[in-house]
Formats: structure tokens, sequence, C-alpha cells
């Protein structure tokens, strides 16, 4: 069955409800390095598989950004997680499975990768 | 890289460091002349001549502002190892434009690959860009416009994860659902280029 747009006016009732239910919650951002080096390396998978765990576990305050090449190419695919009031730490060599697991460790329960981390800053 | 669309992501990311508010990217395929084209044109600062020439050159970068890296380089490599050419036209202060062709059945034609996660990761993490994209295969068409869909989310995000995984899948059944050549299977098809599906991975 083909996927109509009609559709999409229940999932932004569904989101809507979820949202209400997180209101005040402070904004956590996750940024995927998404120049040709992040691309290459596997970006579009990771941030892909970032969603996907943010929408099973209904994050929908949590907002996925991209940005340009940093210059860290062999470190990509790069992923920052900036917590409200806490540093921004970058992860290197992400990928799906990674990517995954810094959402339930990090942004969920403010458990830093720490294996996986190339820098921090305020 | 290993698919267009992936190719079709780096670009577009260069038009939002570009400043680019709108982008619209079209796929035409066209079985008849044996004819994959991508164009891409966006409403960033552009380029200066001089700049947009030396863009497909990988020796040539201005890298302190970067308008340009190795991604339309690569780009350009892989339409011509498969018979194709890329070409930019750039006006300063307007916009830019890349179109770029394959011959659709060449060996080392890339794959389409999975435009739908390209155009759903760009609307995602770009929740204002005005991204419109037209698919065409045949003379059969597909389009769909993140303002179109904004129009209908009432103020919740393109961003939002539920919202993504819609227009992930939605965009992906239209996209098969144009590609959708009447299922005929091999036999005496020779003009048939395998499809994408089955050249990717």
């Amino acid at each position: 069955m083909v996927k109509s747009l009609e559709e999409l006016a229940k999932i932004r009732e569904q989101a809507k409800k979820a949202l209400a239910a997180r209101e005040g919650e402070a904004e956590t951002k996750i940024v995927v390095g998404m120049g040709t080096c992040g691309i290459a390396a596997g970006a579009r998978e990771v941030m892909a598989a970032i969603l996907d765990e943010l929408a099973k576990r209904d994050l929908g305050t949590v907002t996925v950004t991209q940005t340009g090449c940093v210059g860290l190419c062999d470190k990509e695919p790069l992923v920052d997680v900036i917590k409200p009031g806490q540093p921004k730490v970058t992860y290197g060599r992400v990928d799906a499975e990674r990517a995954r697991r810094i959402v339930a460790q990090h942004v969920v329960n403010d458990q830093v990768v720490g294996e996986w981390v190339v820098g921090t800053s305020s | 890289m290993k698919e267009i669309a992936l190719h079709v992501l780096d670009i577009v990311q260069n038009s939002i460091e570009a400043g680019a508010t709108r982008v619209a990217v079209t796929v035409t395929e066209d079985t008849e002349r044996d004819l994959l084209t991508v164009e891409i044109v966006d409403n960033g600062r552009g380029m200066p001549p001089d700049v947009a020439r030396a863009a497909t050159d990988p020796f040539v970068t201005t890298r302190r502002t970067r308008p340009v890296g190795l991604g339309l380089p690569l780009l350009a490599l892989a339409a011509r190892q498969s018979g194709g050419s890329l070409t930019v036209d750039s006006r300063p202060g307007e916009g830019t434009r890349v179109l770029v062709t394959f011959r659709s059945g060449h060996v080392d034609r890339p794959p389409l690959g999975d435009m739908a996660l390209t155009l759903a990761c760009l609307m995602a993490a770009n929740p204002t860009l005005d991204l419109d994209y037209v698919h065409v295969r045949d003379g059969r068409e597909f389009r769909v416009s993140a303002a179109d869909l904004r129009s209908r989310l009432d103020g919740v995000g393109l961003g939002n994860p539920a919202v993504f995984a819609f227009v992930r899948d939605y965009i992906g059944a239209k996209i098969r659902e144009v590609s959708d050549t009447g299922r005929t299977t091999g036999a005496g098809t020779r003009t048939e280029p395998a499809g994408d599906r089955a050249l990717s991975n």
C-alpha cells in the first residue's frame, strides 16, 4: 500500500501530544557532520539511526541538525551532543550502532560514552 | 560515494553553506535515451566565474571561505566515468545550478541509491529550507516539497523524528511507484537497464 500525505495529519497529532507531554523540558541538540568527508564515511546512515532511535523513544524535543566539514575528516562521521548547561561532546567514527548507543546512554541517561569522544568544549 | 543520492546530499550541503534558502533537485530518468540527469538549483550566494570554473578541479579550493571542496570533483568524476558530464552555472548573488548527466546503462554508473533517505535527512536537519524534489521517469512524475509538507504539519517541525520516519517512507514509496516499470521481469527487455535496486549494494 502506497502511503498518502493524508496520513501525515495523524503523525502530526501524535507528535503534538508527545511534545505537549514534554513541554518545558530543556532541548538537547545533536549535530551530524555532513561535509563530503562525513557523507562518504556514512553520516547519512548515522543521522537516520539517530532520528529512528529518537522516534522509538518519543524524544520529539531533541533537534538534529547538520554541519559541514570541520577539519577532522579522518574522525568522521562526527556527532556533537549538546545538552543544556553541559559542555558540547564530540564523538568520532560514529556508525549507526554507536549512534543508537549515544542516544540511549548520553541523550537519555546523561552518561557520556567516553571511549568514542574526540573532544569536548563549552 | 557509492550512490548518486549521497552525492546529492553533499551538493545540497554546499548550497546550504552558500546560504541558500531554496534548493530544487530534479532527477530525470529517460530509458529511451539511456540518460539519467540530476539537476540541483539553489538561490545561494553563487560563485564568480573563475571560482565556478575551478569548482570541479580537486586541486583548486578556496579553503578559507570554503565555497567548494572535494564534493563536485568527485561527482564530476563519477559522471565522466559513466559517459556523462557535470556542468556548473553560477551567478554571484543569484545562485548556482549543477547539472549532472549519466549514461543510465553504463556499467560504471553509480546506483541512484536511497534518495528518500537523503531527502528526509535534509528536511529533518534543515527544517526551514525550501527543498523541492521532482523525480521523472519516462514521463511519469513525482513531486514533493518541504513547503507543502510544512503546511500540513501545523507547527510540528520537519525535524520531528516521527515526521522524519513518515517522510522517508512516503518519498521512498512514491519514487518506487514512479520507477515501477510494470514488473516485467527481464526476458527480452534489453532496453531496461538493471534497476537501481538491483545495482545497489
